[in-house]
């Protein structure tokens, strides 16, 4: 599904990865855990194609090069990132947005665009499933949502596109304990054998609802140590100064 | 990572040109001018010398040039003030005598004049360079007692109403522009809603510019009776031209007691080519008079096309209690040009008005909003909102927001809100992610950006004035 070989990156002459290696393959779970600052988001943002980086290194998605496709061709064919921080765009109804996006994509596979009445359907279903409050997804996209409301949209959005490997970006940070539980529901019930996830997290609570297959430890660009969900639980006690 | 080929800008695509013969005037402004285009329309005598009183006028003052954009002198005496295709020349009485390329051109332009076709609920004024060429739906309306045809048509039919209404609102004395339009108008049209009734369709006039080296100086003129209400709309496109063409129009609206006009414009004339060369000079003079008690008038403009845009639709609040809104979005991108906004002349006690403004500037452009909201002394409880956005989409373009009030009322309530954003990099990115390419991102985000007054218009030409946003914005972004 992913294959990162020794990837690097720096922005403005500064080093962020040094040297990554990642080996996803369909149907698992992995998790990536690393202190604030050790270039998490950078590479999920290197990964979903965001400009401004300079890379080296090799990144195979389905065994083709990643870097020759645009960000909404990893889109279409299946590459997903919930982000940390969601973006707010006033004006535009959250429910369109999300129409507009899974159109994009079923047009660019040569699938038939939904209707307004076909998506509705569709939308009402997962909103119900995430306990997502209706009322917002005739709001106004994340403008006034709450932390939470954000990232429940985000697994909202994930639930609707399907995709083929899912990046969490700190998803479950700033959640309640309710709100983490539905988010990880909506992350166990996409997962099959075909479907593959990036979870970046701080913490080992989010692991004991989803199971994660591997846990890696970001540290100064790389990955310093990769194990089973036991390594999370380590890293709970021990704090990442611990591992070496 | 690949470079993004940068995508070639989409070509304009109502720049064609209907090659048909045409009837002009003689090149230049004189008064043989006048009388040959008063002439050619059959006008009476009272016309004529209307517009010869204009004509005197105009020789004593000079073309403004307070505004900001600023533009080559324009030979006044190099210009055609008249063509007409010349089947126009006999009259043709239905569809089937009009000439099968002017029909043939509404339809590639997307306006079938074919009643049958139109969309449902539309009445179309087809005018064609000077001329106004077909107008559909005039028995329906004739039924609710509707006048809706050409001002030529108005001024041999209706004479006692078109010389009551006539520069009325905008007096032939106002200001360079105006006072040419009212020597030289050609064509454009006429509305008069009667008491008590609601117009059972909305009325639209489409303008074509085809000649060339030829101005547009149309002159619109609606009427709303105490307690009627009309809806509007006019849109306009031209043909790509190296030249600069100079578009005049005068648009005067009046209503009385009661009464309700709301005028939409969609306006795409030819905005010139991306280094800037052509397109059309859009220096139009729109003001509504709100001459009744509760008599409410409300502008909705989208402002996509032209080189230059200069144009304030006002509201005269002269009746107490009534109410005058301008909901605008203007987008420049390349070399265009727009300086717009509105006037709200609060005259009348309890007089209420809004203005929702949105410019985006892309590429080159320059956009400013431009706006007076001015308060008599005798208009008590006067209410006004302002809201003025800016969208600036990379670094090279401008946006300028210049509110002037003259307050002179000391219970007024006046409110003025401005911000100036940038479309950011992250949201951009953020609708990549989820499938979008980056114009349909951009227009994603644009439409959300004008959405208070794209609500404004006619279901209708809601869908159609958000493909355009998207449309003008194309080859913003790298
Ligand atoms: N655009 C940027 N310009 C400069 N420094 C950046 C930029 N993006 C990220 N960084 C720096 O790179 C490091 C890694 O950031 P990030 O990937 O966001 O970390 P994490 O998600 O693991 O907390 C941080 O020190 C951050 O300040
Ligand atoms: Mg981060």
């Amino acid at each position: 599904m992913l294959e990162i070989r020794n990837l690097k990156a720096t922005v403005e002459k500064k080093s962020i990865l040094n040297g990554l290696n990642l080996h996803i393959k369909p149907g698992e779970v992995h998790a990536l855990m690393g202190p604030n600052g050790s270039g998490k988001s950078t590479l999920s943002n290197i990964l979903s194609g965001k400009k401004g980086y300079e890379t080296s290194g090799d990144v195979f998605y389905e065994n083709k090069n990643l870097f020759d496709l645009e960000i909404e061709e990893r889109a279409h064919k299946g590459l997903f990132l919930a982000f940390q921080y969601p973006l707010e765009i006033p004006g535009v109804n959250n429910n369109n947005f999300l129409k507009t996006s899974l159109n994009a994509i079923r047009k660019a596979r040569g699938e038939k665009e939904l209707d307004a009445i076909e998506f509705l359907k569709i939308i009402k279903q997962k909103a119900k499933d995430l306990k997502f409050e209706e009322k917002n997804l005739n709001r106004q996209l994340n403008v006034g949502f709450s932390g939470g409301e954000k990232k429940k949209n985000e697994i909202l959005q994930m639930s609707i596109l399907q995709p083929k490997l899912s990046i969490l970006d700190e998803t479950d940070s700033g959640l309640d304990i309710d709100a983490l539980k539905i988010v990880s529901d909506g992350v166990n019930s996409l997962r099959d054998e075909s479907k593959s996830f990036l979870i970046i997290t701080h913490y080992q609570r989010l692991l004991n609802y989803i199971k994660p297959d591997f846990v890696h430890v970001l540290k100064n660009g790389r990955i310093i140590k990769s194990g089973n969900s036991d390594l999370a639980v380590e890293l709970e006690n021990k704090g990442y100064e611990g591992i070496n | 990572m690949r470079e993004k080929e940068i995508d070639k800008l989409k070509e304009y695509k109502y720049g064609f040109t209907t090659d048909i013969e045409n009837v002009k005037s003689p090149k230049g402004l004189s008064v043989d001018t006048i009388k040959y285009i008063s002439k050619a329309k059959n006008e009476p005598e009272w016309m004529l010398e209307w517009r010869l009183k204009a004509y005197e006028r105009l020789k004593q003052i000079k073309e403004p040039n307070w505004q900001k954009p600023k533009y080559p002198k324009i030979n006044y005496q190099d210009l055609y003030y008249y063509s007409a295709p010349k089947s126009s020349q006999s009259k043709p009485k239905n569809l089937e005598d009009l000439d099968p390329k002017i029909l043939d051109t509404y339809k590639k332009l997307g306006i079938p004049l074919d009643e049958q076709k139109r969309l449902n609920g539309i009445a179309v004024d087809a005018v064609f360079d000077s001329v106004s060429v077909a107008t559909t739906f005039k028995d329906k309306l004739n039924e609710a007692g509707v006048i809706f045809c050409s001002i030529s048509e108005a001024i041999q039919k209706h004479p006692e109403l078109v010389r009551k209404y006539i520069g009325s609102v905008i007096p032939i004395t106002d200001h360079y522009f105006a006072t040419l339009n009212s020597a030289v108008f050609t064509d454009g049209s006429f509305v008069y809603v009667p008491e008590g009734v609601k117009c059972p369709m909305e009325l639209s006039t489409y303008f074509r510019i085809n000649a060339s080296q030829t101005g547009q100086f149309e002159r619109t003129l609606i009427i709303a009776d105490k307690n009627s209400y009309v809806s509007y709309l006019e849109g306009c496109t031209a043909p790509m031209r190296d030249e600069n063409q100079l578009h005049a129009a005068n648009v005067e609206l009046v209503a009385l007691e009661g009464a309700e006009i709301k005028y939409s414009t969609v306006q795409n004339w030819y905005p010139g080519d991306e280094n800037g060369k052509g397109g059309i000079y859009n220096f139009v003079t729109k003001r509504g008079l709100c001459k009744g008690d509760h008599s409410k008038i409300s502008w909705t403009q989208v402002e996509t096309g032209s080189a230059i845009t200069w144009k304030y639709p006002s509201c005269i609040l002269k009746g107490d209690n009534s109410v005058g809104e301008f909901y605008s979005i203007a987008i420049t991108n390349n070399h265009q040009k727009a300086d717009t906004g509105t006037k709200m002349i609060h005259i009348g006690k309890n007089t209420k008005s809004k203005i929702i403004s949105k410019g985006i500037s892309a590429g080159f452009a320059d956009n400013t909003y431009r706006g007076l909201v001015d308060i008599f002394p005798k208009a008590k409880n006067a209410q006004n909102f302002t809201q003025c956005d800016s969208l600036l989409m990379g670094n090279k373009c401008g946006a300028h927001t210049i509110p002037y009030i003259k307050n002179r009322n000391s219970d007024s309530n006046i409110a003025h809100e401005a911000t100036t954003s940038k479309i950011s990099e992250d949201q951009l990115f953020y609708c990549q992610q989820r499938g979008l390419n980056s114009e349909e991102a951009v227009s994603l985000i644009v439409n959300g950006f004008c959405k208070e007054v794209l609500q404004q218009l006619p279901m209708e030409f809601a869908v159609e004035a958000q493909k355009l946003v998207g449309i003008s914005l194309e080859g913003s972004v790298g």
